[in-house]
């Protein structure tokens, strides 16, 4: 059977429906029933196929393309000229391949964890993932935008349901902030559409734009994407989502739902409005480099653990951002393709790591029920293991060459020297902070002497945590020393996205 | 060859990853065998390798092992250049790196992370390796970070030891100062010279320096002395230069045998052997140069000076080796490059012996590490006592060791680069270096004198058990005796005046001050009584003899001093102050400051008035509303949810 022609449906599908029946068997009420444990089991099981077919993706893609491949294209709703179209190119399938990676090892780290409605929170993580794979791979306006919307629902619920004391606070932050964002995409394509026909994201970049209209609705696309990645200063929403969140909301926020912003710039933004972007790549870049140096400076001040790593996690999107509008000051040739290369890196290198650190602070939280530094110390001496771990993406959060976290980084930073040396200055600047913040939370919580009798009490790593981390360990070296595989597959869509982009609609 | 190549590298790694993650399974004489036989191996086929390049007269090697990544037209691989200067340096690091494996069985024979401890060393080598071996800029970042790294794990690696974290973590953070200045130098690189390969940027290098930069509006730079200085601040970093070599000092919390290793042997020179390698490109800018040579100068000087007020006897050591890099350094600066890495070689033998040396004085003292509980440690410890003083005369430049040959010919050196025309700044270094021996010699043999002559000053306790330890931790003291004592009278007329670099490093030929030296060289011997000439040899042996005037005949004249000078002891016993600036300045501002963009603007500003405000603003006017809300969040949720799920269906259905 071929599956090329179906396998993004089945992606986006197969995980939502088995979310569906989850949700509907139930665990019965007692988290400890077999009925439970078999809703575990069938959570996984869709999980694992679903990255099955991810790999099937990855082993059938062609490197030499940039147009879309695996494609799906029918009408939908006719009346209107909307389509049920999906397909992929190098941009997307680096990001369906993260979030089908991502998600079984999230099912595996709330196992137990999870006591109260397993079944729910499992089917939760389950529709996420197939909405996320379908704003990915959709390509229709309409459809992708019901993606998006759709998709803050189960992380709603994550948080509001499974999260911490100030859930409702952080679940309404996080609601309004990328709700309003997106109410505002939606009224761009809107209007897109009215002057299209379709809402057909190539028809979107084929259309004629005037310096205005580009403009208003690059604004509209930034307060979207802006609020999701998150840039300074629509940010504060996210250390409140992270420490309300249960770990998998966490891992899943982090290594993929902030991805949505920094794809709909590439996705939508440079290539549909050249000249709104060249307009605003100056403060663009302002923007990203002030993520960088001011969330790096306030990163260093956190107490808590999981807000220390949310704001490295928008310093370290401020380098995702600066790669993609870089292009603008170096003006076509040199340079932008690593700038654009480099933050489409750091994307899939900050979920990886940023999952990882938030899954080691939720093996914490489990056993201590504390975020606090303060409540840990000298953690090594009862965890070897996890400490190892913990060292490792503590040293990829850090950029450390061999690790994935150094590969996006440096493109960037070199990309960004050819542009201004002061863009490099700044930007080079977390080689510092993001050791000081990360590095100083380590000393703190993983060595010394024992610190109290909570941290002498500790147990090493289960097996499912070991296996959780060190999947994740496997594929933060593997990018960080042969990240040649994921960036041959960008190379030709990035090389036609700076054709796209080089022809102003003026 | 190219087999050879990898298996040097891998050998260490592979040891490296079975002793970490096995290490429990193979036991602690599993993982040492293990570890020592992959080192050992990699030492004699670099062995192989040097005899090949030189006695056999190989060709350099330069090519690609894989393919990092290709993006832009920039290709970033991980590749291989084998000339003698990297074959020099492998030669090295692995001999040094095989004696300290067998020391270390000796040294940490209790420690319970034994088995760690082999894996981290063994991981060192490797990275040090890659470092020295690398053909680009983006492998020898790696291998540059990689040894930082494992510096870190090393120095904390009695991680109960509150001191040592913290010093760890300094280690780290400062050398990530250097780090910020290097990416900047390669990211320059790449820009004016487009590529990471150092055959491609070297031949660009002319160009490179026709061309300019601005950065700051108005004021243009050549751009080679701007990506020179850069990676200079890299150099500093690595190499703890003043004013980034705070973190040397404290690195001594760590264990003794990689203090021998990473912070005095191999690591720290890592600097060093990058600006030699940098050559064709240090050599276009006279402005960076002379940078070089400055801090080199401020360097081996004031942390000479630092050297003769410490007690812990690895802190008096470890001035000396930042005083000892600071020579290097100056030898760079003066376009003497080998000169620099001849000095690194021989500093690399006897300054692990002296490292290694004190180790056994401290195994044997039963970890007291003060020098002034010491002394007359001769007659108890009979091989640690001659090995020491081998050490100590090559540090001092005892004419005949190696010390002597490096480190005069580096002054020499020093001495005829005025004709360069760059004026006042190497007078400066001149009289540094100069001086620096004095200082040398004083601090050495104050604490050798302190330690092995003079009134037994320790408890009865310790005296009783007073003894050598096994033979694995005498015999790499011996075997590093003898290089230390002889390697230089063999070595130093092939190394500085016979070409053996040859094209490894360039020199601009109005720069080629050893080339004018190697004019009147004839000979080790006829160096050694031409040195005799010189005021260095003097300098050194007054140095020796007021050490043991004011330490063995007159001990209570320092106390005197001491009181005397209370200002000047006090601004060597804080180190210049350099700690307390960047702790109570840097550290302190930038959490400061964190903490002012945090409550302020973060939570005040931004949540507190945007945020919050414009929702409290709609709250108000959706007050009326909100009758007919039941104004439960999840109610809205599964509204939405539902009323989604029904929708995409009815579409689909129908």
């Amino acid at each position: 059977m071929d599956l090329s022609h179906i396998i993004l449906s089945l992606l986006t599908w197969l995980p939502i429906s088995g979310g569906i029946a989850v949700l509907m068997a139930g665990d019965g009420g007692d988290s400890a029933s077999s009925r439970a444990a078999g809703m575990r089991l069938l959570s996984l099981s869709v999980s694992l196929l679903t990255f099955v077919l991810s790999v099937f993706l990855y082993n059938n893609f062609d490197t030499t393309t940039a147009s879309m491949q695996f494609v799906e294209r029918s009408p939908w709703i006719e009346a209107l000229n909307v389509e049920y179209f999906l397909g992929v190119d190098g941009i997307s399938a680096p990001l369906i391949l993260l979030t089908a990676f991502i998600t079984p090892l999230v099912i595996i780290a709330g196992w137990d964890s999870i006591k109260e409605r397993p079944a729910q929170y499992f089917a939760a993580f389950l529709i996420l993932e197939g909405l996320m794979i379908g704003v990915f791979a959709a390509l229709d306006g309409l459809l992708f935008y019901m993606f998006w919307e759709a998709m803050l629902v189960p992380m709603f619920l994550i948080i509001g349901v499974w999260g911490g004391k100030r859930r409702i606070y952080a679940t309404m932050k996080f609601f309004l902030f990328t709700f309003l964002g997106s109410v505002l995409m939606l009224v761009a394509f809107i209007y897109l559409y009215n002057k299209a026909g379709s809402f057909n994201f190539f028809a979107f970049v084929e259309l004629p734009l005037s310096l205005l209209e580009q403009q208003l609705i690059f604004i509209a696309f930034l307060l979207a994407f802006a609020v999701k990645v998150p840039m300074w200063p629509v940010h504060t929403w996210l250390p409140d989502a992270h420490v309300e969140a249960p770990t998998g909301g966490s891992v899943i926020l982090a290594a993929v739902m902030l991805k949505m912003g920094g794809y709909g710039f590439v996705r939508l933004s440079l290539p549909m409005l050249p000249d709104g972007s060249m307009y605003f790549s100056g403060m663009m870049i302002a923007l990203s480099l002030i993520a960088i140096v001011y969330i790096g400076f306030v990163a260093l001040m956190q107490t808590d653990m999981k807000k220390l790593i949310a704001y490295s996690s928008i310093a370290h999107m401020g380098f995702v951002t600066l790669g993609f509008f870089l292009f603008w000051s170096i003006g076509s040739g040199s340079g932008a393709e690593l700038g654009i290369t480099g933050g489409m890196v750091q994307m899939i290198s900050h979920g990886l790591v940023s999952g990882a650190m938030f899954l080691c602070v939720g093996v914490l939280y489990d056993r201590v029920h504390s975020r606090q530094i303060a409540d840990y110390g000298g953690v090594a001496n009862t965890m070897p293991i996890f400490a190892a771990f913990m060292v490792l993406f503590a040293m990829a959060n850090a950029g450390l060459p061999g690790t994935s976290g150094f590969v996006g980084e440096f493109m960037v930073i070199i990309a960004s020297f050819k542009a201004n040396f002061w863009f490099a200055f700044l930007a080079a600047s977390i080689m510092i902070l993001g050791a000081a913040y990360t590095l100083w939370m380590v000393k703190r919580v993983i060595y010394g002497d024992v610190a109290n009798k909570n941290v002498a009490a500790l147990k090493d790593l289960q097996p499912r945590e070991f296996i959780a981390l060190g999947i994740l360990a496997f594929a933060v070296l593997l990018v960080g020393l042969w990240p040649a595989p994921l960036v041959d597959m960008m190379s030709a869509t990035v090389n036609e996205l700076l054709t796209q982009i080089s022809q102003s609609k003026l | 060859m190219h087999g050879i190549h990898l298996t040097i590298v891998l050998a260490p790694l592979f040891a490296a990853i079975i002793a970490g993650l096995f290490g429990r399974q193979i036991g602690r004489a599993g993982s040492h065998w293990l570890t020592i036989l992959a080192v050992g191996l990699s030492f004699a086929l670099s062995i192989l390798v040097l005899k090949h390049l030189y006695w056999d007269g190989g060709q350099i090697e330069n090519y690609t092992v894989y393919t990092w990544a290709v993006s832009d037209g920039l290709h970033m691989n991980v590749g291989f250049l084998i000339d003698r200067l990297t074959a020099l340096m492998m030669a090295v690091v692995t001999f040094v790196s095989l004696m300290v494996h067998i020391y270390t069985i000796g040294y940490m024979t209790d420690d319970p992370g034994y088995q760690r401890f082999y894996s981290y060393i063994s991981l060192f080598t490797f990275s040090m390796l890659m470092l020295v071996m690398a053909n680009n800029f983006l492998q020898l970042f790696f291998g540059w970070e990689a040894v930082g790294l494992v510096s870190y794990l090393l120095i904390g690696f009695w991680l109960k030891k509150e001191t040592a974290i913290f010093a760890g973590l300094k280690a780290f953070l400062v050398n990530r100062v250097g780090d910020f200045g290097f990416i900047l130098g390669i990211a320059g690189v790449v820009m004016f010279a487009g590529s990471l390969d150092y055959a491609t940027v070297f031949a660009a290098a002319g160009a490179i320096a026709s061309q300019s930069i601005e950065i700051i509006p108005g004021r243009e730079w050549n751009a080679m002395t701007v990506i020179c200085i850069l990676l200079f601040i890299g150099a500093m970093g690595k190499s703890a230069q003043a004013p980034l070599h705070v973190w040397l000092p404290d690195s001594m919390e760590g264990p003794t045998p990689i203090s021998a290793l990473i912070h005095a042997a191999t690591m720290v020179t890592a600097g060093i052997f990058m600006v030699a390698r940098m050559s064709p490109l240090f050599e276009l800018s006279e402005t960076a140069l002379a940078v070089v040579v400055t801090i080199g100068a401020i360097t081996a000087f004031s942390m000479g000076l630092l050297g003769i007020v410490q007690n812990d006897i690895k802190r008096v050591i470890a001035y000396s080796t930042l005083s000892q890099l600071g020579y290097m350094t100056v030898a760079l600066g003066v376009s003497a490059y080998s000169a620099a890495i001849f000095h690194l070689m021989t500093h690399a033998f006897f300054k692990a012996l002296l490292f290694l040396a004190a180790g056994s004085v401290i195994i044997a003292m039963h970890h007291e590490q003060d020098i002034r509980k010491m002394g007359g440690l001769k007659k108890y410890l009979p091989i640690t006592y001659w090995t020491a003083l081998i050490a100590t005369l090559a540090l001092v430049g005892f004419p005949g060791t190696s010390g002597f040959f490096s480190k005069d010919a580096l002054i020499e050196a020093v001495s005829e680069s005025h004709w360069h025309g760059q004026g006042p700044v190497y007078w400066i270094a001149y009289l540094s270096v100069l001086l620096g021996v004095f200082v040398t010699a004083l601090y050495s043999f104050r604490m050798f004198f302190l330690v092995f002559h003079g009134e037994e000053k320790m408890d009865k306790e310790t005296k009783s058990h007073l003894q050598e330890t096994s033979w694995v931790v005498t015999v790499p003291l011996i075997l590093l005796a003898i290089p230390s004592a002889v390697i230089g009278w063999f070595t130093i007329g092939p190394v500085l005046f016979a070409d053996y670099f040859g094209d490894s490093i360039v020199v601009a030929a109005n720069h080629d001050v050893l080339a004018y030296l190697g004019q009147s060289f004839h000979g080790s011997a006829g160096f050694m009584l031409h040195a005799l000439l010189g005021p260095a040899v003097y300098l050194a042996a007054a140095g020796a003899g007021t050490a043991w005037y004011l330490y063995l005949k007159r001990p209570e004249l320092p106390q005197l001093w001491r009181q005397k000078m209370s200002g000047l002891y006090d601004l060597l016993d804080n180190k210049y102050y350099f700690d307390d600036l960047y702790i109570k300045g840097f550290a302190a501002g930038g959490r400061r400051v964190g903490q002012f963009l945090w409550q302020t603007v973060d939570v005040l500003v931004i949540d507190g008035m945007l945020v919050h405000g414009t929702a409290n603003t709609i709250g108000r006017l959706a007050g009326v509303l909100r009758q007919l809300q039941t104004g439960y969040l999840y109610h809205y949720a599964f509204a939405m949810f539902i009323g989604l799920v029904s929708f995409l269906g009815w579409l689909l259905w129908f």
